[in-house]
C-alpha cells in the first residue's frame, strides 16, 4: 500500500481521479487540497463520493510527504511550484497541460507564454501509456493528456504505427466534446440555458491540444489540424479523422493495424460491428470506463480513411490514464483500479 | 478442426465441430456474417448483411 495526495481536487477532474484512488486496492488516499473548498467534506463537492471518505479538503500549504503526488490544478500552475512538490513526493502524475510538451519553444507557441520551469520538461514523460508503455514503467514525473489529443492521437495511432498514411495528405481531425471538458468553473457558455441542445464549433482550428498530436504522432504541423465541436453530452469526446491512405492499401491492411494496436493494450477496442446498434465507437457507453473504442471506414475507391476514436474525456482522456500510468510507474498491473465496464443502457 | 480466413478483416477463425455448409456463423473480430460454402477444404463467405439507414 502507497499514500496519494491530490493539489487541486475540486474540479472534475480532481474528483474523478479521487473517485478511482478511493476505490484502488493499493493506494491510501492521505490528502486533498482546495483553497475554495478549505475543510469542507470532499462530499459536499463530489456528491457521488458521500459515504466512500471522511477526506476533507486540506491547505496546500499542509501537504505532508507522499509515495505519490498527483496535480489536478488549473494549467499553468504546476510549473511554478514543481520543484516544491518534488520535495514532497519521489514521483508526480501532473494532469494540467503544463509538462506534456518536451519543448519550451513549442510550448510558448502554443499556450502563448514562456514555460516557467523549461528544466523539468524533458523530465516527464507523457502520459499516456498506448504511446509510452516502457518509458512510463521508469518514469518519476508523468505529465497528464490532452483528452482531445488522446481521442486523436488513438485514433491515428494504428495508421501511422503500420505507416499506412500518405505521407502529403493532411489529416483532419473533428472532435464532438462533452461539457465536462470545460471544468467546474464555468463561464456564461456553460449556463444551461446556453449550453444545452448545442453543436457549437469552439475551436475551427488551433486548439491547444493540437500540439501534442504533432508531437506524439511525429507529424508535420502543417499537415494536421483539429477542430473541436461541442455536443449536449457531460462526458465523452469522439474524435473523427480524415486523411488519406497509401495507394494500394486495403480494409484488411487497415484491420491488421488496429487489431494489433488492441492486442497490445488493455484499454484499447476496436468496435466496427455489422449488426446491432452500437457499430461504430460511441463515447456514451464509456462514461466511467478507461477504454477507448476505435473504428474506421475506409473509401477503397480514392483511399480516404475515416478513423475514429470515443472515449471518456475525463477517464481516458484524463484520470483513468493518470492511474494506470501509476499503475505502470509503481510495477502493478495497469488496468488495476481501472475495471469498471461501464453501463448499458445509460 | 478447420480454420478459415475471413473475407472482411482476415482474422483467422476455427470452425467448431460439426460445422455444416450453409451454415451462418460470425466472425469473432468484426462480427460479420460469413456463410459456410465448403467443408473440405473449409471455405467461408460474406452473408448478405442487414444495413442500417438512420437518417435517410
Amino acid at each position: 500500500m502507497i499514500t496519494a495526495s491530490i493539489i487541486g481536487s475540486s474540479g472534475y477532474g480532481g474528483g474523478e481521479l479521487l473517485r478511482l484512488l478511493l476505490a484502488h486496492p493499493c493506494v491510501e488516499v492521505k490528502q486533498v487540497t482546495s483553497r475554495s473548498h478549505l475543510g469542507e467534506y470532499v462530499y459536499q463537492v463530489h456528491p457521488n463520493l458521500r459515504k466512500r471518505t471522511q477526506l476533507k479538503f486540506s491547505d496546500p500549504a499542509a501537504l505532508e510527504p507522499v509515495d505519490v503526488l498527483f496535480l489536478a490544478q488549473p494549467h499553468g500552475q504546476a510549473q511554478h511550484h514543481i520543484a516544491e512538490y518534488a520535495k514532497l513526493a519521489p514521483r508526480i502524475v501532473d494532469l494540467s497541460a503544463d509538462f506534456r510538451l518536451r519543448d519550451a519553444a513549442f510550448y510558448e507557441q502554443w499556450y502563448g507564454e514562456k514555460h516557467a520551469a523549461p528544466e523539468w520538461l524533458s523530465r516527464f514523460v507523457y502520459g499516456l501509456p498506448e504511446l509510452h508503455r516502457e518509458e512510463l514503467k521508469s518514469a518519476s514525473y508523468i505529465s497528464g493528456v490532452g483528452c482531445n489529443a488522446t481521442a486523436s492521437n488513438l485514433a491515428l495511432l494504428p495508421l501511422i504505427k503500420s505507416d499506412l498514411l500518405d505521407p502529403l495528405s493532411p489529416i483532419f481531425i473533428e472532435i464532438k466534446v462533452g461539457s465536462s471538458e470545460g471544468g467546474a468553473e464555468g463561464n456564461s457558455g456553460s449556463l444551461h440555458a446556453e449550453r444545452a441542445n448545442v453543436i457549437r464549433t469552439f475551436s475551427a482550428f488551433g486548439h491547444r491540444h493540437t500540439a501534442e498530436v504533432i508531437q506524439e504522432m511525429g507529424v508535420n504541423a502543417s499537415r494536421v489540424s483539429l477542430t473541436m465541436t461541442a455536443v449536449d453530452l457531460v462526458r465523452g469526446a469522439l474524435a473523427t479523422a480524415h486523411a488519406k491512405v497509401k495507394q494500394g492499401v486495403v480494409t484488411k491492411d487497415l484491420w491488421k493495424a488496429y487489431r494489433a494496436v488492441a492486442n497490445e493494450n488493455p484499454f484499447v477496442r476496436v468496435v466496427k460491428e455489422q449488426r446491432g446498434i452500437y457499430r461504430v465507437p460511441e463515447p456514451k457507453i464509456l462514461a466511467g470506463t478507461n477504454y477507448a473504442d476505435l473504428g474506421f471506414e475506409l473509401d477503397e475507391s480514392n483511399g480516404h480513411i475515416v478513423s475514429m476514436c470515443a472515449i471518456d474525456n475525463l477517464m481516458k482522456g484524463a484520470c483513468g490514464s493518470a492511474v494506470q500510468c501509476m499503475n505502470l510507474m509503481m510495477g502493478w498491473d495497469e488496468a488495476m483500479g481501472l475495471e469498471f465496464m461501464g453501463l448499458h443502457p445509460i | 478442426m478447420s480454420t478459415v480466413t475471413c473475407p472482411e478483416c482476415a482474422a483467422e477463425i476455427n470452425l467448431e465441430e460439426g460445422t455444416e455448409i450453409g451454415e451462418i456463423i460470425v466472425c469473432s473480430d468484426c462480427g460479420v456474417d460469413l456463410e459456410v460454402i465448403a467443408l473440405n477444404p473449409a471455405s467461408v463467405q460474406l452473408a448478405p448483411r442487414e444495413e442500417e439507414d438512420w437518417g435517410e
